[in-house]
């Protein structure tokens, strides 16, 4: 658990969205803490931040249609000592207002929480000026800032206490709407820049966050069933800083790796775990799963997860593709050098 | 409540003294932003040796008035002030811009004592200070903060953002003042992309709204006391200012936006800066 002291559940995953445990969260959270302020550019309900400020009025800023602001606003806060909490969809936090993330805090270096909500292509109908899957891939790439995509509501729940114990910026992305939960409750041993094993497996390896991860789970299930194949689950919460150690474990003792992101397949986490694998040398098959170098279609989300083969069954075949092809191990590799 | 006669005389040799330190530090960095260093040395005086709240020997002194130099390509002019002011050894200024030192065109906060927030691209000043004086409040504290902004800055989405949250939040602590010197890089701000009538703005904003010779203290001097009493509302003072002010060849002269000095250019302009120090003489005309 993290070291806020708060150890009861008052939220029922069954029946809450990730956001809607957020807001609860935070609210918790506020009561402990005066230096925690919260932030947000009319997105006070969709993305949930508004339950704080119906608790703490005084301390909660909606700054009104302005991002770049309202992340400005947050620096100075923080520069004034307070632990700003700001909340808006994935698009405009690492898009419209990303050069505010980027110098007025993570430059700076400042102890403010961003909250991302809608982020990949869970606002599905809404179209590409509405879905974000570039955050990562921009995140990412800022200095000081820590990334996470918790998998579902009890890890967003670990993860916004937990980014409360870190000193620094932390980006934390979260989907629209409802999502099952692929953990049985929050005491799995949540710890920031540590994969969860979901499953362990030595044939393959699923490396996922997000949503995915239960897509990831519910595949290396089915592919154990009908070919018993040994498919090993990493949830990989957070992106940054990457858990190096698990994916090199991974490469070298099952040498087949998928990642599966709901983000494009350029910058994320396939990215990411892409850089730890060609640097470490170890012979390995990486296929990487999201969305492709386009802008992602209109339609129900389940219906784009499937489209875009980043859902149960789209993992599970290209677990079985990749299970068919012969990797070289190591020794051999050693012998044609 | 004005400025005595002596104080002015104080003010006045500070400047000249800030003025010819800056052309100093460009030496020393190899080139640097002159104009726009040059155009807000009255204002970063009159803030630093008059108004401001603070404590050099402690700069993360929690109650400090605040400044935010929202043109932080002024930089190369505050640099200097902070370490006239104490903040720092003067001599350190001989490593600006050089590989490795803490001193680099844009101040950076977590490298240079007295600076409350890093700076240097436009537009992200006035949001940061709508953020502090937020903060202020929040904390029942009673320091007040002042960010200075660039004229052609104003052309930036981002600071109408924050003057309309800063005006909504009846913000009184803060107060903008704005270094018109009526240039930007490529050109004058009315060729390149017209600002006038920017007092107009300001007030439909919801600000009050004062437009003064930025090069005289006892004008700038009344426009701070006034923001200082206004209740309810921030205030935004338009400085009419000259760029390159001081250095005949420098003043009001767009090419001067950056430059450069070899040692025989360094010496015209510091023997301007001491001709017409005692003569200073007024800012641009309103436009």
């Amino acid at each position: 658990m993290s070291g806020t002291g708060l150890t009861y559940h008052v939220y029922d995953v069954n029946h809450m969205t990730p956001a809607e445990i957020y807001g609860q969260v935070l609210t918790q959270l506020g009561e402990g803490r005066e230096d925690i302020v919260a932030l947000t550019a009319d997105l006070a309900r969709s993305t949930k931040i508004g339950k704080f400020g119906e608790r703490f009025p005084g301390r909660f800023f909606n700054v009104g249609i302005a991002e770049q602001n309202m992340f400005g606003i947050a620096a100075g806060l923080a520069l004034a000592g307070f632990t700003p909490f700001v909340s808006t969809f994935a698009v405009f936090a690492a898009l419209r207002a990303a050069e505010q993330v980027r110098t007025d805090i993570c430059y700076q270096n400042l102890n403010c929480k961003i909250i991302a909500t809608h982020s990949g292509i869970s606002f599905g109908q809404a179209g590409s000026t509405h879905h974000c899957t570039e955050d990562l891939a921009v995140m990412r790439s800022f200095a000081n800032l820590t990334v996470i995509a918790p998998a579902d509501g009890y890890e967003t729940a670990n993860a916004v206490r937990a980014c409360l114990d870190r000193q620094g910026p932390v980006y934390i992305r979260i989907g629209r709407g409802f999502e099952q939960t692929v953990h049985p409750g929050e005491d799995y041993g949540f710890e920031l820049g540590r994969a969860v094993t979901m499953r362990d497996g030595a044939d393959l390896t699923v490396i996922a966050c997000g949503p995915c991860v239960l897509h990831a789970v519910e595949a290396a299930k089915t592919l154990a069933d009908s070919q018993g194949a040994g498919v090993r689950v990493l949830n990989m919460h957070t992106i940054k800083p990457l858990d190096r150690e698990a994916v090199l474990a991974a490469a070298a003792e099952t040498r087949r790796i998928i990642t599966v992101e709901n983000h494009s397949i350029i910058g994320g986490l396939g990215s990411a775990v892409a850089e730890v694998i060609a640097e470490s040398g170890l012979p390995c098959r990486l296929v990487r799963l999201g969305i492709p170098d386009v802008f992602a279609i209109v339609g129900y989300t389940d219906d784009l997860y499937n489209l875009y083969k980043i859902d149960a069954a789209g993992i599970g075949e290209a677990a079985a593709q990749l299970l068919g092809v012969q990797v070289q191990a190591e020794d051999d590799w050693e012998d044609e050098l | 409540m004005g400025l005595t006669d002596s104080q002015v005389a104080t003010l006045k040799l500070k400047a000249q003294q800030i003025r010819r330190k800056t052309i100093e530090t460009v030496v020393w960095a190899g080139g640097g932003h002159l104009g726009g260093a040059l155009s807000q040395v009255e204002i970063m005086v009159l803030l630093y040796y008059h108004f401001l709240n603070i404590d050099p020997k402690r700069p993360d002194w929690a109650d400090r008035d605040r400044v935010v130099l929202s043109k932080g390509h002024g930089g190369i002019g505050y640099a200097p002030l902070l370490a006239d002011r104490g903040y720092f050894s003067e001599g350190l200024l001989e490593e600006f811009n050089h590989t490795g030192s803490p001193f680099g065109m844009h101040l950076d906060r977590l490298k240079v004592p007295g600076v409350d927030a890093s700076t240097g691209s436009l537009g992200h000043g006035l949001p940061m200070a709508v953020g502090m004086a937020l903060g202020a409040r929040l904390k029942g504290a009673a320091w007040r903060t002042y960010c200075i902004l660039g004229d052609g800055e104003c052309n930036e989405g981002s600071v109408w953002e924050a003057a309309m949250a800063a005006a909504h939040f009846r913000l009184d602590t803060l107060t903008a003042l704005i270094d018109r010197n009526g240039l930007c890089i490529d050109g004058t701000t009315e060729a390149i992309m017209a600002l006038e009538p920017l007092a107009d703005k300001w007030r439909a904003f919801g600000w009050e709204v004062t437009a003064v010779d930025g090069h005289d203290f006892r004008e700038l001097a009344g426009a701070i006391e006034a923001a200082r009493r206004s209740t309810g509302r921030p205030t935004a003072i338009i400085a009419r200012t000259v760029k390159g002010k001081g250095v005949d060849f420098m003043e009001d002269q767009a090419a001067w936006h950056y430059g450069g000095l070899d040692s025989e250019r360094a010496a015209l302009a510091l023997q301007s800066i001491d001709r017409r120090s005692d003569t200073a003489g007024p800012g641009r005309r309103a436009p």
